[in-house]
């Protein structure tokens, strides 16, 4: 299921627009804007909070802090970008040992989910109160993957990009891309990076088997498949050597990590 | 040198479990662990254990295990017959299976999943500091299979007196206490009421990923797709047919389905033992 719902990102319209939830702790809604609020809006006297829906740049806010069962909050931003921010502030916070203990800290597409958390009303206060820089283009290490860009998908894509097959891989190899959230399988991120033009429906008919590798598309995201499953995004090139995606004989298994940067390096005699 | 158990019949759904996983949420990996964690605790404290210790899971039908060694070991959570050597033995309290002799799990008399705590703890391989099972993503000892042998720990603590222990019955009806949020809005405010005035029951498609409910649809607001988000344990996940899920263990860390409620992580216990038909009533709380 969350590679629907990361499939369905891109674009659609976000649902997290309403505000003024029954039981939210915190709102900030002049801060940020809802990216699609119409939809919602009716509900909860939202309409205070519909503002300026342009990207802003400078240090942000949280869009609201949502409970979520007795010990977590769900923290909403306005867009991909302020959610790095936001959890780039949180490991800040942590490392630096201003936060208080939080056992989990799980970003997703416009959140990051603060699980076990001894006194999330008191936590909840003061993050509404946070001014959080924004990522600048040179935090976090690059990792680079390299790739043969031989998907059996890659001529599909080729078309919805409007270009020759053997230009995909170095469009897609132009980029730098970061981990916006994993999930769906151990050591599966999402990577941010490809601009909205590039950006690709899943397939029709989701394949019963992926193998490990494939380096695939669907919405905005790219992703590296850490191991053989299920799956429905387009494939256009394979990693050689998967097994360093997730390595438990690491003391950190993962290589793609919330908040890594990562490149694509084509490898040379592609099929 | 420690004990090991051999598995003579491995059950339908037998798995290592111990507190799970925890920490490892941002890289997709599910907290995982022991379903009824009250039975788990109450088992290895009963033998000296740490309350943590590894113990075993099993799903309706039991199994059965032959030591190499003397062993000591507790049967608790959902009740069951308990024979050593073919004769009968005591459920919820220690129980001494000597080297060679069979210990055998029946099938449930009430519940869903027993557990078997052997003193000293099955000592599988921990994977990110656990030796959970995760039945989501693969993690730790696969399932027992017939002829798997397993290692035990060193028993360290002193035994207990059995005393009386509180094991709870397993519940004629489901009680779980939810709070609202964090996704209530995505929902008519008539579906929170038809949430937590319906009587559900529990869907045969349960897992340790989830609760499955049958019963009244819940109405979504608006038709828009929710970004994938991070999921808590005891979410009550509303996929497209409107029946409500409730994230046990083995959840998936994020998803894409919106979250009305969310049940409280002590209810859960209950919700392991739930048996499939029984009626489920989620109340505010």
């Amino acid at each position: 299921m969350t590679g629907d719902a990361a499939e369905r990102a891109g674009g659609s319209p976000a649902g997290s627009a309403t505000r003024n939830a029954a039981g939210s702790l915190a709102e900030n809604g002049a801060e940020s804007a809802p990216e699609s609020p119409a939809e919602n809006a009716a509900e909860g006297g939202a309409g205070s909070l519909a503002g300026n829906a342009a990207g802003r740049r400078e240090g942000s806010r949280p869009s609201s802090v949502r409970p979520a069962g007795r010990h977590a909050l769900l923290v909403e931003l306005p867009d991909a970008e302020r959610t790095g921010a936001f959890h780039a502030e949180l490991l800040r916070r942590r490392a630096a040992g201003t936060l208080p203990p939080v056992e989990e800290i799980v970003p997703g597409e416009r959140t990051v989910l603060l699980d076990g958390v001894a006194d999330p009303q008191a936590l909840a206060r003061r993050i509404a109160g946070w001014e959080v820089p924004p990522v600048t283009a040179g935090d976090g290490d690059v990792v680079e993957i390299p790739v043969r860009y031989d998907g059996p998908d890659l001529a599909d894509v080729a078309d919805l990009w409007g270009v020759g097959s053997g230009e995909v891989a170095a469009r897609h190899a132009s980029y730098t891309y970061r981990v916006a959230f994993c999930g769906f399988a151990p050591g599966f991120g999402y990577l941010t990076g490809l601009p909205p033009e590039l950006h690709v429906p899943r397939r029709d008919t989701p394949r019963t088997r992926v193998p490990a590798g494939a380096v695939a598309l669907a919405g905005p995201y790219s992703a590296v498949y850490p191991r053989a499953t299920p799956g429905g995004w387009q494939l256009i090139g394979t990693m050689p050597d998967p097994a360093p995606l997730w390595d438990l004989t690491r003391e950190r298994p993962a290589l793609l990590t919330p908040g890594t940067r990562v490149r694509f390096v084509p490898l040379g005699g592609a099929a | 040198m420690t004990a090991k158990l051999t598995v003579v019949r491995a059950g339908a759904l037998t798995t290592v479990q111990d507190e799970g996983r925890r920490g490892h949420a941002h890289l997709g990996v599910p907290r995982s662990g022991a379903l009824d964690a009250p039975a788990m605790r109450l088992a290895n404290r009963l033998l000296g254990n740490d309350p943590g210790a590894a113990v075993l899971e099993t799903t309706l039908t039991g199994c059965a295990l032959r030591p190499d060694r003397d062993v000591a070991v507790v049967v608790g959570g959902a009740p069951c017959p308990v024979t050593v050597a073919g004769r009968p033995a005591a459920w919820g309290a220690p129980v001494r299976v000597p080297a060679g002799a069979v210990l055998d799990v029946g099938g449930v008399t009430a519940g869903v999943r027993s557990y078997v705590a052997v003193a000293g703890g099955v000592a599988a391989e921990p994977v990110l500091g656990s030796r959970s099972t995760d039945l989501l993503s693969g993690l730790g000892p696969a399932p027992l299979r017939d002829g798997d042998v397993l290692p035990v720990g060193t028993p360290g603590g002193r035994a207990r007196q059995p005393v009386a222990a509180p094991w709870p019955g397993p519940p004629a009806e489901l009680t779980l206490p939810l709070r609202p949020g964090p996704r209530a809005d995505w929902f008519t405010p008539g579906a929170l009421r038809t949430l937590t005035s319906a009587t559900y029951r529990v869907s045969p498609h349960s897992n340790r990923i989830g609760l499955r409910t049958e019963g009244p649809s819940l109405e979504r607001a608006s038709a828009g797709e929710l970004p994938s988000e991070g999921m808590v344990l005891g979410a009550v996940q509303v996929p497209p047919d409107g029946r409500p899920v409730v994230f046990l263990h083995d959840h998936p860390t994020t998803g894409g389905y919106p979250v009305i409620a969310v049940v409280a992580e002590e209810a859960l216990a209950a919700a392991a033992q739930a048996v499939v038909g029984a009626p489920v009533r989620f109340t505010l709380g």
